[in-house]
């Protein structure tokens, strides 16, 4: 017993190193480590990435696509798949914030909090590991499109850089159900807020209908979602056309969702009790 | 003897209510210090604010010679932190949780990985060390937990209430654990219910209820304030039982209390009163079903220095 805590025998923590960035990197990427062996254990937390996509991809393609797309559901599916990226990507980062929520209630988070880390590092940390969350999502959107009869117009290049950029806006949109993960009081409350929130982005946007027969402020609120840029800059690069202006919009939403949204998830963390 | 931990005036206020109101606390070097009170005295928040998981209102506190509110970091580095709510990561196995931390703390993945091994066969978990803690019994998951909390070799550590919901054998074990803890000079401050625990580990004890502090003594001390300790006896006759009440009035000096099922109780000083009541009652032939000396309870205790019974225990911690 008096090894246990007299002079370490291995190596021991180094003083006055809490400031240097490479510490919180070690420290935020082993936090990473503990969510994904987390999401491996728990494999039946990844049904909003995996069986939820393919479910919309089925049930839209096929109620709405012969009414919208004037009877061709191929058309439709074209049109709806980048779109439907956009909304499964919202309604998967609903998860992260309500695991963060129920981490703190259940205490994981006061070692955390009691150890000489970054504060950021825990946060951080899961919002790195849901990175394969979202990988899941858009090979599995992609991959059910496929069977479906999507095809990309353009190349793979164009392909991927789609899903790079699905996989970033998702990275920086999550942000928000982390802040909401802070401030509400339980898991429950966290999903009835994000989706009081992305219910009106992923509809109120240009992924399921086009734009043209709404009402004029329905049209303006379509030209600033985020949501909506996703779907025309996804668009853009699979299937061609028009690409800049959206992929312009939905890099400065990112940062601004990042420059938003991250402070205020640190401070609801501080806050926490 | 320098002291590990000095509060001074602490105040904590949740909304309306007033969660701590002024408690001030020292805790010598290598000494263990028990923080009695019941549910919602204050404990858990004093602890949260010493541990730097919760800022003070009001007061001033030092850790290991640093400012919980000024140099968080510092205290850190120094303390380790067991709460009331085993909080291992459930999906982790119990190597997994070691580990984490060991990097956390700046551990190599080796030097991690060695200090999990060794706290994992010290805590008696190595057969369950690659198994999710969710598996783990009540009592396996404190020991995970407290062994989270040593991972650093902290020379200051917190237990939360170390022991509640564990079986009294478990009970003994966590015992054991914290007076080695000792033995290896480390300084500890634990919470509890229980006067019988904060006397087994405790060098000092400091009762608080409704956020201040109603006492402060040795466990000696504090037992000479509230009355030693209570004998309860059963004789199996019960038409024995007016005898025995006699006798028990005799040995102790006092009125006994009659309790449920022919039981007698009543308060005794030093160290002799068990034995001579052993002694009368065997010379008057009366058996016994029960026979035990206990510590007053927190209830008992808690009359004693307030002068209120029936106090609401139930209010949030």
């Amino acid at each position: 017993m008096t090894a246990l805590l007299e002079e370490p025998t291995v190596d021991a923590p180094t003083e006055d190193r809490h400031t240097i960035p490479s510490r919180a990197v070690r420290h935020t990427l082993a936090l990473t480590k503990r969510n994904l062996i987390k999401l491996v254990r728990t494999p039946e937390q990844l049904v909003d990435v995996t069986l939820q996509p393919v479910i919309f991809l089925l049930l839209f393609t096929y109620v709405f696509g012969g009414a919208i797309a004037g009877g061709s559901q191929h058309h439709y599916l074209q049109f709806l798949l980048p779109g439907l990226l956009g909304q499964t990507i919202a309604m998967g980062s609903v998860a992260l914030g309500q695991n963060l929520n129920a981490d703190i209630e259940k205490g994981v988070f006061d070692r955390f909090r009691s150890l000489p880390i970054a504060r950021s590092a825990p946060l951080v940390g899961a919002v790195l590991a849901d990175f394969v969350r979202y990988l899941i999502l858009c090979v599995v959107m992609v991959a059910t499109g496929y069977a479906l009869g999507f095809r990309v117009s353009t190349g793979p290049a164009q392909a991927l850089a789609a899903i790079v950029l699905s996989i970033g806006f998702a990275l920086c949109f999550c942000w928000i159900s982390v802040w909401v993960g802070m401030i509400a009081r339980t898991s429950g409350a966290v999903q009835g807020i994000m989706f009081l929130l992305i219910l009106p982005l992923s509809f109120g946007s240009s992924t399921f209908a086009p734009t043209s027969t709404m009402p004029g402020w329905l049209q303006a609120f379509v030209k600033v979602n985020p949501i909506s840029h996703l779907a025309g800059a996804v668009r853009g690069l699979m299937l061609g056309g028009a690409l800049q202006s959206d992929l312009l919009w939905t890099l400065g939403w990112m940062a601004a969702l990042l420059v938003v949204f991250v402070p205020l998830a640190l401070r609801g963390y501080r806050r926490r009790a | 003897m320098t002291n590990a931990i000095e509060a001074e005036g602490l105040t904590k206020r949740f909304g309306s209510t007033l969660a701590l109101d002024g408690v001030s606390l020292t805790v010598p070097q290598g000494s263990v210090l028990g923080v009695l009170g019941p549910n919602g005295a204050g404990k858990t928040t004093a602890v949260r604010i010493l541990a730097t998981l919760l800022r003070a209102d009001g007061g001033t506190a030092r850790v290991g010679g640093f400012d919980v509110a000024r140099d968080p970091h510092k205290v850190r580095q120094t303390i380790g932190l067991t709460g009331q709510y085993a909080s291992v990561d459930e999906e982790l196995s119990g190597t997994q949780n070691l580990v984490l931390i060991g990097q956390l703390l700046d551990l190599t993945t080796r030097g991690a990985k060695a200090r999990a091994k060794e706290l994992l066969a010290w805590f008696d978990l190595q057969d369950a060390a690659d198994r999710p803690a969710k598996t783990y019994s009540g009592g396996m998951r404190r020991r995970l937990d407290l062994a989270a909390s040593l991972v650093g070799r902290p020379s200051v550590i917190f237990l939360d209430e170390p022991t509640t919901g564990l079986d009294p054998a478990k009970r003994e074990d966590m015992w054991d654990v914290v007076r080695n803890l000792v033995t290896d000079g480390s300084t500890v401050l634990l919470t509890t219910q229980y006067l019988d625990e904060a006397d087994a580990l405790a060098d000092r004890i400091t009762v608080i209820d409704h956020g201040q502090v109603i006492a402060h003594d040795t466990p000696d001390g504090l037992k000479r304030i509230v009355g030693g300790q209570t004998l309860t006896i059963r004789p199996s006759d019960p038409a024995l039982v007016e005898d025995a009440y006699q006798i028990i009035a005799r040995v102790s000096g006092t009125t006994p209390e009659r309790l449920g099922g022919a039981a007698i109780s009543a308060p005794v000083k030093g160290d002799r009163a068990m034995v001579e009541a052993v002694q009368a009652l065997s010379s008057a032939g009366i058996a016994v079903t029960e026979l035990s000396l206990h510590l007053p309870s927190l209830d008992e205790v808690f009359f004693t220095l307030t002068g209120t019974r029936n106090r609401d225990t139930e209010e949030a911690a």
